[in-house]
């Protein structure tokens, strides 16, 4: 599998990210050398394989749903990049007055 | 008499318990060690010097008379920079979490603190643990304690390396597809992958979730086991956790003298790999050599979709990763762009430059196999293939108890020398990354040299069969002379 510019590009998109337009030929040709590497597992005869998505081998542990505080509302927003005190901190989504 | 820090875990227990060694001498001999060491390897990021010191001081004035449920009182230790640690930066080597003071505790950390340890600094490591040398670290790259021109492995090579130079007496790091049991090697310590669910993922930054498992390192395999002794355990904040209750690794370890009565599997494809370097062959052989002279029966057994491991994991591992890694948005924590012109720029601009290339290369890969139109011909298909890759361990696991072979196809190689072509550094996994796809449990071993450097061979056993893991490789170690092996820094 080969990706050509706009392929790349859908894929930063999907990802948000935006490699630097220097990097990003460099970026897809790896990209797609790595995806073309990939392209080894169609020599597998799958036919009938269940796919396994996680090795976990007991039955899920059932627990009572119970409410606890682990950490304050301080100790959470201390991290944040912007906060007013009780909330997080984005660019304003919405239009208007 | 050798120094302090040259002890081996459990001979500086002993001491401590018998009265005659205390916290802070322990503590203090660690901390001169590191600053002797740090400035050539560069194996540790956040560290606490003071505040490990007084904590030292303050146990040895409150220690209990009976030790008996603090098995690592005042034994000084590091974690990777991938497990939170309340208070202290909490990274993951990436700049995308620079400054990040996590709230809490992972629960391996909490379990150290609990058993008395006195953590001393956070491990460098590859950013997000994506890489096989640690020099995909965003802050700085580790050297190997055996030549300081080579990488110590990865993605725990902050770990391994702070290990095997005597820094501390054991470290807690994360395997997903290799990044205890090479690094381990190749810095000449042991370390174990311990089977999917044995240990808590609560704290544990997320790589690639269904295959992320904690697990310690440490120069001896039965200060390894004490390890995964205090860090094991069901944990209601993990769901994958198990219940399955956890054994006593020391008495596994001391249930027979020798290895007769057990079978050891060699996985042809990987001792007929063609990357396998001969030095690295030569010591698995005499490795073997030990294993029979000390009563194993040895056989040879196949894995047949090995060739395929690679291809599979880097799938899977990318689809995970590209959906964990959708929390790094500026919002909540860590790195936010300076002015960003709305929200979806602030998501895309502060994600730019908070994640290094090869995390955005796994990133971009993982949106590409999970993508309308690729889901079935990649994702579902190296799931598929996961399926056949378990089974042949299962099969394999049937003929023997356990099987040996490889970590490494090499030994520690030049810094620098593979970082260029991701594609060449996802093949030096080859021999570990599979045991993750299986959710199986792998304990690395020192075995010998090789021009120098030190070969580690791994260990593979059946779901929660760590013990016998342990079992194997104390008595191998032992017999190689490759117990408590320090590097000659």
């Amino acid at each position: 599998m080969s990706l050509d510019k706009n392929d790349f590009l859908h894929l930063c998109r999907l990802s948000r990210l935006a490699p630097d337009p220097s990097v990003q030929e460099e970026m897809a040709a790896q990209c797609s050398r790595i995806l073309a590497y990939m392209d080894k597992l169609a020599e597998v005869d799958t036919t009938g394989v269940e796919p396994l998505y996680s090795p976990v081998i007991h039955e899920s542990a059932f627990r009572d749903d119970v409410a606890v505080r682990r950490a304050d509302r301080a100790d959470i927003l201390a991290g944040a990049p912007a906060t007013d005190g009780a909330f997080f901190i984005v660019p304003r989504i919405v239009e208007g007055k | 008499m050798p120094e302090l820090f040259e002890l081996s875990l459990l001979e500086a227990q002993k001491l401590i318990r018998q009265g005659d060694l205390d916290a802070e001498s322990l503590v203090a001999s660690c901390l001169g060690r590191i600053n002797a060491t740090e400035p050539e390897i560069g194996a540790l990021l956040a560290r606490r010097d003071e505040e490990a010191l007084e904590q030292a001081r303050a146990m040895d004035k409150a220690r209990p008379a009976d030790l008996s449920d603090k098995p690592l009182w005042g034994i000084p230790v590091t974690v990777k920079d991938a497990l939170t640690l309340k208070g202290m930066p909490t990274t993951a080597a990436s700049k995308i979490l620079e400054g990040f003071m996590p709230p809490y505790d992972a629960m391996v950390v909490q379990k150290l603190k609990d058993a008395g340890a006195i953590i001393l600094a956070k491990n460098n490591m590859d950013e997000f643990a994506m890489g096989s040398t640690t020099e995909h670290s965003a802050w700085k790259k580790t050297a190997n304690p055996w030549d300081v021109s080579r990488v110590p492995g990865g993605s725990s090579g902050g770990s391994a390396a702070s290990v095997a130079a005597c820094q501390c007496f054991a470290s807690l790091g994360s395997d997903t597809g290799g990044s205890i049991r090479q690094p381990a090697s190749l810095c000449g310590c042991v370390g174990i992958k311990p089977t999917y669910g044995r240990v808590s993922r609560y704290g544990l930054l997320a790589y690639a979730s269904s295959f992320d498992q904690v697990g310690p390192l440490a120069r001896t395999v039965e200060d390894t086991a004490l390890m995964l002794q205090v860090i094991a355990g069901h944990d209601e904040r993990d769901s994958t956790s198990s219940p399955v209750a956890v054994p006593d690794y020391a008495a596994a370890m001391t249930a027979q003298s020798d290895l007769s009565g057990l079978t050891l599997g060699l996985p042809r494809e990987f001792f007929g790999h063609e990357g396998l370097d001969k030095g690295v062959a030569d010591a698995c052989e005499k490795a073997v050599e030990a294993a029979r002279s000390l009563g194993a029966k040895v056989v040879e057994v196949s894995l047949p979709h090995t060739e395929y491991a690679i291809a599979s994991y880097y799938i899977l591992a990318a689809a995970e990763a590209s959906s964990n890694l959708a929390r790094y948005d500026g919002v909540r924590y860590g790195h936010r762009t300076a002015s960003p012109r709305n929200l979806e720029d602030m998501y895309t601009s502060s994600r730019t430059e908070g994640f290094g290339p090869e995390v955005q290369r796994r990133i971009l890969l993982g949106s590409y196999v999970l993508s309308a139109g690729y889901y079935d011909a990649y994702y579902r298909k190296a799931a598929q293939v996961r399926r056949l890759i378990r089974q042949d361990y299962l099969d394999a696991l049937e003929k023997c108890d356990m099987l040996l072979a490889p970590v490494s196809p090499v030994p520690a190689w030049q810094m620098g020398h593979m970082s260029e072509d991701p594609l060449q550094m996802y093949f030096m996994d080859i021999f570990t990354l599979s045991l993750n796809l299986a959710g199986l449990p792998g304990l690395s071993i020192p075995v010998g040299m090789s021009e120098g450097l030190p070969v580690g061979m791994q260990l593979m056993g059946r779901a929660f069969d760590e013990g016998r893991l342990f079992l194997a490789g104390d008595k191998l170690t032992r017999a190689l002379g490759t117990h408590n092996l320090r590097a000659p820094l």
